[in-house]
Parts: structure tokens; C-alpha cells; sequence
């Protein structure tokens, strides 16, 4: 058991070792970072100095070591397109793309458990088969058409809900939070759709599946010959002994609600992280993107972390497995 | 009763096209409708790209023949300066949607084709190589799929892409877009062939005949080549299907996000992309046309990936 979760924590770090190894030697080999940090009008005293402090005349391993020990500290260096610390940056972006997973991803659990339990509840009943067919198209759907569609229908059409951007923001801290104003949460619910509708057919699919599994068991036969309401049989006895994979699935699809956020945050023009990382993607802002390599890796990793050792915790069968799989 | 033969004559082999048409495969898929119709949606598609220089009645991308004035026709009407008619209107630059649509599927599905036959190729090699050697170059191998598969495959293609768009020259950055773009959405796919070999070459390696042509003194290529990767091809060509489809939906994404191919050489994603933008003045058909489109042949791909799966699955036999 213990030396399945050291085993387990060794190959997380050894993860984030080669994509720090890769993030850094896209900062070093990719463009040459003195062109992109100094302008045209630079002396040669420029160069030096500049070359000094970034320490580019020292051996591979030393300058690695020193890039990942700056960016555990969280410093990135300065972006070559804005000139101002990633680390600002990023921080002034997060709030925007946090917010937005949230919300999304509150939709993805509430609609997808609700849809689950009613089209496994009522299965082959006019509603299930609609929801269930257009789950499928939804699937097929690529994101940014679904952002689109909904753009079309909401904004252009009705003129019910903003096209772009956040709203009205407020800061508390510094925390720039659209929740408390009215334009604010009117600018979330498109794009939340847009990110958490595949996650929630994911949802709904699993949760159905589950439920029509559990709901063959004879533990629910014998609540029925108990008289107990149907809802309490669907709700209390069978919707609970669901959960558990819904769980872990949900921890799962959180690193990819903030990847796919690229996708939303270009089409609604949401001043999030994502978009911070396209624009850098298109003018080749090399210390941006490896910011955000590292930053989405550490999510990545660290979720996949905490399932697997969950998965010890809860389940004990695979524990003994895991202590008996020795070889 | 005279005129019959006296001897039976020895039952001709029948041709190699009736053999196929007989087979189980082309049976089970004469049987599924749905399949029939997604290739004839596929195949119409992709003839149309290939063929797109003899269809599209305007050459797009040749400034003389383009008219400003003609700039954001309405489909099915004549303009009101020029009076030209185009099927599916045009763009803000006066080109017809139609032709722009055919040039730009031919871009799409090349790309898509490029990226999965690259992704193929590495993912066999590396997949056989793992599944044949075992040892440390397995571990190594499949130690990287690993950590390749903790990430989503776009966001990994999009990080390629940014990568090498940075180390091709500026003024070369256009040109080699779609040759980038191959590059980044094969990388990213290669894991699930790996994979997939890797599991099928570890059980055939067992079986007797490779060992029977490692006892007659053939070389682990040959035998690779020649004898077990035959008898793994099946559900390759499965994931060959799908992966079509997600490569497809992958360079339209990285298109429409503004990293893919460049509005020079459209594909079906920067035309949405173009389109996206007149969607508020009422330009819609600039919009809708290049994204029906990219959904048939999404979901056609994909239909015909979905019945390939089951066709190919003994289990539902």
C-alpha cells in the first residue's frame, strides 16, 4: 500500500521533471530569447548584461535546474509580447477561466445526473429518447460549433444574452469576479454551455448506465416489496450506489474543462487563460506558453494523483491488490 | 437430356470481386443502411475535393477573376451591381462560398488523411517495436504514451504546432502551416495505435508460427513486417477510421482557433472562422455552408468508424 503511493507520487514528479525539461527547452531553443527580450536599439553591454542574468552561458543541467526552481517559485519570466511578468499575467487571467469551470462544470453534474436518472428512470418514454438522441448529435457537435449555434440563436436572433466577453466585473482582492453583477451572469451562461455540454453527456451516459445496472439489483426489488415511494427507491437506494464512478470521472474531466476552455474562450472572446494562450500560440510568446504548459500539467498530474489514491482509499479490494501485485 | 455435359466440370473459383461481395464484411454492410449511406455522404465528399478544380465554377484564389462588387452576394440571387449569380453566394472579397467550400475540403480531408496515415506509421512501428523487444524499449515507449495520454490530444497538438511554428522561419511560417499542421495532429494521435499493436503483437508473438520463423533464422524486422503485423492490421484499421473523424474535428478546431491553416490556403475551419465574423451584419450563408458541410463529413466518418467497429468485433458476431 505505502509503497504503491510512493511509487505512485515518484512517477507523478517525474512527469512534471520532462515537461519542465520540455517547457524549458522550448524557452531556450526555440527563437533566441535575447532577440525576443531586447529590441532593436540593443549594445552589446545589453546583450551581456542580459545574457548574465538569465545565466545562458551556464551548463544545460544548471540553467534547467534553475528554470524549474524559479518556476516551483512561480516566476516564468517576462512575456515577449507584453513585456510584463507571465506570472502577472497569468494571475490577472485565472478568475476568468476558474469562474467560467465552475459554472460549466455545476452545469455538466446537475444536468447530466438529472438526465442520467430520468432517461434510466423512464427509459424508452418519449422524453429519454429525445434527450438521448440529441446527446448523440451533441457529441458529433465539435465545441466551437455548438458556441456558435447557441451565439446565433441567443445573441443574434433572440438578442437575449451577450456574444463576447464577461460583462461588468468586480474586483474584490484581486479578484475580478462576474458573479455579483447582472451583465456578468448573463455572460456566463452561453459560454458555461458551450464547455460543459459534452461533459455533461459524458455524465448523463455514465449515470444511466450505472443506474440501469444498479436498478436489476435485488436490494431495489426488496425496497419496492417494502412499499417503499418510488422516488425514495430511485433517489436514496439506487442513485447513491451510482456515485461513486460518477465521482471519480467528474475529478477526471476537471483538468479537461480548463484545456477545452481554449476552445470557448476564442469564441466568446473570454479574457481567460486560454485565450492568453492562443494569442501566444499565434505570435510564438515562447515563455507564455510554457507557463502555461507547466501550470496545466501540475492540474493534470495532480488530478490524476488524487483519483488514483482515492481509488485506493475507497475501494479496499484494490488495495490488496495493489500490495499483492508485487512483481 | 443429350445436350448436358457428361462430366460435371470442377467448380470454377469464383472471381475476386465475388468473393467480396460474398464476404462477411461487405454482407454485414450491405445489411446496415446507415453505413451504406454515410459512404455514399463520404465518398461524394471526397470526390467533390479531389475533383474540385474540374467543379468549382470560379477559381478563388485567382485575383483576376474575382470582383469586388460582387463582394457578399446573396445565394440563389443576382448581385445588385453586377448581376452575377452564385449558388451559395459570396464572401466579403466578392469569391463564391461554393468553390471556396470544394477547395477547402480538399485541404481538410488532406490533412486529415496526412495526419492519420503519419500517426499510423509511427504508432505500428513504435507499437511493434514495444510488443516484439519488450524489455527497456518498451518501457521507454510506452512510458511516453503515457504521459502523452494525461493531456488532451488537442491541447497536445496545439502545443506542437506552437513549437514549430516557432522554429520555421517567419517567412516560411505560411507555407509550411499545413505541413505543421500534419505534423502536430499526427503526434498527437500516434498513442492509440501504439497501443493497440503493441497488446495484438505480444499475443501473436507467442504463437507458433513466429516462432516457427525465428527457428528458420528470419530477422525480427522481417518478422515483424511480414508475419505478425498481417494479423494485427484488423483493428487498426478500426481506429484508423475514428482517428479520421477527431483529425478532421482537430485542424477545423485548430483552424477556427486561428493556428491551423491560414486564411492563404483555407480549410473548412477558417472559412468558419472568416465566416464567424459576419454572422452579427446578416452574411450568414458565409457562416453556415462551410459548417454543414464539415458536420457530414464528421458524422459520416464517424458512422462508418461506429459500424467498422461492430462489423470487425467477434464478440458481436
Amino acid at each position: 500500500m505505502l509503497a504503491y503511493i510512493i511509487r505512485r507520487v515518484l512517477q507523478s514528479v517525474l512527469v512534471l521533471l520532462v515537461v519542465g525539461l520540455v517547457a524549458f527547452s522550448m524557452f531556450r531553443f526555440v527563437g533566441d530569447p535575447i532577440d525576443n527580450m531586447l529590441g532593436q536599439e540593443r549594445t552589446q553591454a545589453d546583450i551581456e548584461r542580459l545574457r548574465d542574468v538569465l545565466g545562458l552561458d551556464d551548463p544545460f543541467p544548471v540553467q534547467y535546474w534553475k528554470f524549474m526552481s524559479q518556476a516551483a517559485e512561480g516566476n516564468f519570466g517576462i512575456s515577449y509580447r507584453q513585456g510584463r511578468p507571465v506570472s502577472d499575467i497569468l494571475l490577472e487571467r485565472a478568475p476568468a477561466t476558474l469562474e467560467l469551470a465552475a459554472v460549466s462544470g455545476l452545469f455538466a453534474i446537475t444536468f447530466g445526473i438529472g438526465f442520467g436518472v430520468l432517461t434510466a428512470i423512464r427509459r424508452g418514454g418519449l422524453l429519454s429518447s429525445t434527450v438521448m438522441t440529441l446527446s448523440l448529435v451533441g457529441v458529433s457537435l465539435p465545441t466551437f460549433l455548438i458556441g456558435i449555434l447557441l451565439i446565433y440563436l441567443f445573441s443574434v436572433e433572440l438578442g437575449w444574452l451577450p456574444s463576447f466577453g464577461r460583462g461588468d466585473t468586480v474586483m474584490i482582492g484581486g479578484w475580478s469576479t462576474g458573479f455579483l453583477t447582472t451583465s456578468g451572469l448573463k455572460a456566463l451562461i452561453l459560454p458555461s454551455i458551450t464547455l460543459g455540454l459534452y461533459q455533461m453527456t459524458l455524465i448523463m451516459r455514465l449515470v444511466r448506465s450505472e443506474m440501469l445496472e444498479v436498478l436489476r439489483q435485488d436490494y431495489i426489488r426488496f425496497a419496492r416489496a417494502r412499499g417503499l415511494r418510488e422516488r425514495s427507491v430511485n433517489f436514496r437506494h439506487a442513485l447513491k450506489n451510482t456515485l461513486v464512478p460518477v465521482i471519480t470521472v467528474t475529478g477526471l474531466q476537471l483538468g479537461s474543462i480548463i484545456a477545452f476552455a481554449i476552445i470557448t474562450e476564442t469564441v466568446f472572446q473570454w479574457p481567460g487563460v486560454g485565450l492568453l494562450f492562443i494569442n501566444a500560440i499565434q505570435f510564438v510568446d515562447i515563455p507564455v506558453m510554457a507557463a502555461y504548459l507547466m501550470l496545466i500539467s501540475v492540474m493534470f498530474v495532480g488530478i490524476n494523483l488524487i483519483v488514483d489514491l482515492l481509488y485506493v482509499a475507497i475501494d479496499p479490494r484494490l488495495r490488496s491488490d495493489s500490495s499483492k501485485r508485487g512483481h | 437430356m443429350s445436350d448436358l455435359p457428361q462430366s460435371t466440370p470442377a467448380p470454377r473459383r469464383p472471381s475476386a470481386l465475388r468473393r467480396a461481395w460474398d464476404s462477411d464484411l461487405a454482407w454485414s454492410f450491405r445489411h446496415a443502411p446507415l453505413a451504406v449511406i454515410s459512404l455514399c455522404l463520404v465518398l461524394l465528399l471526397v470526390l467533390s475535393a479531389v475533383f474540385a478544380p474540374l467543379i468549382a465554377p470560379h477559381d478563388p484564389f485567382n485575383p483576376a477573376s474575382l470582383n469586388l462588387m460582387n463582394g457578399f452576394t446573396p445565394p440563389m440571387e443576382p448581385n445588385a451591381f453586377t448581376g452575377d449569380e452564385f449558388w451559395l453566394g459570396t464572401d466579403d472579397q466578392g469569391r463564391d462560398v461554393f468553390s471556396t467550400i470544394l477547395f477547402g475540403l480538399r485541404i481538410s480531408l488532406f490533412v486529415g488523411f496526412a495526419a492519420v496515415m503519419f500517426a499510423m506509421t509511427l504508432g505500428i512501428t513504435l507499437g511493434l517495436l514495444a510488443g516484439y523487444l519488450g524489455g527497456w524499449v518498451d518501457t521507454v515507449i510506452m512510458r511516453i504514451a503515457d504521459v502523452q495520454l494525461t493531456f488532451p490530444a488537442i491541447l497536445v497538438a496545439m502545443l506542437i504546432f506552437g513549437i514549430a511554428k516557432g522554429i520555421t522561419p517567419v517567412e516560411y511560417r505560411d507555407q509550411m502551416a499545413i505541413w505543421v499542421l500534419i505534423f502536430a495532429i499526427g503526434l498527437s494521435d500516434w498513442v492509440q495505435f501504439a497501443r493497440v499493436v503493441r497488446g495484438a503483437t505480444m499475443v501473436e508473438k507467442s504463437k507458433e508460427y513466429v516462432q516457427a520463423a525465428r527457428l528458420i533464422g528470419r530477422s525480427g524486422p522481417a518478422i515483424m513486417m511480414r508475419h505478425i503485423l498481417p494479423n494485427v492490421l484488423s483493428p487498426v484499421l478500426v481506429i484508423a477510421t475514428i482517428s479520421l473523424a477527431l483529425a478532421i474535428i482537430a485542424e477545423a478546431t485548430l483552424s477556427f482557433l486561428g493556428i491551423g491553416a491560414p486564411p492563404t490556403q483555407p480549410s473548412l475551419g477558417t472559412l468558419i472562422r472568416i465566416g464567424q465574423g459576419y454572422l452579427f451584419s446578416g452574411e450568414w450563408w458565409i457562416l453556415l455552408f462551410p459548417s454543414v458541410i464539415l458536420l457530414a463529413l464528421a458524422l459520416g466518418v464517424n458512422l462508418l468508424g461506429d459500424w467498422l467497429r461492430d462489423a470487425l468485433n467477434p464478440r458481436l458476431k
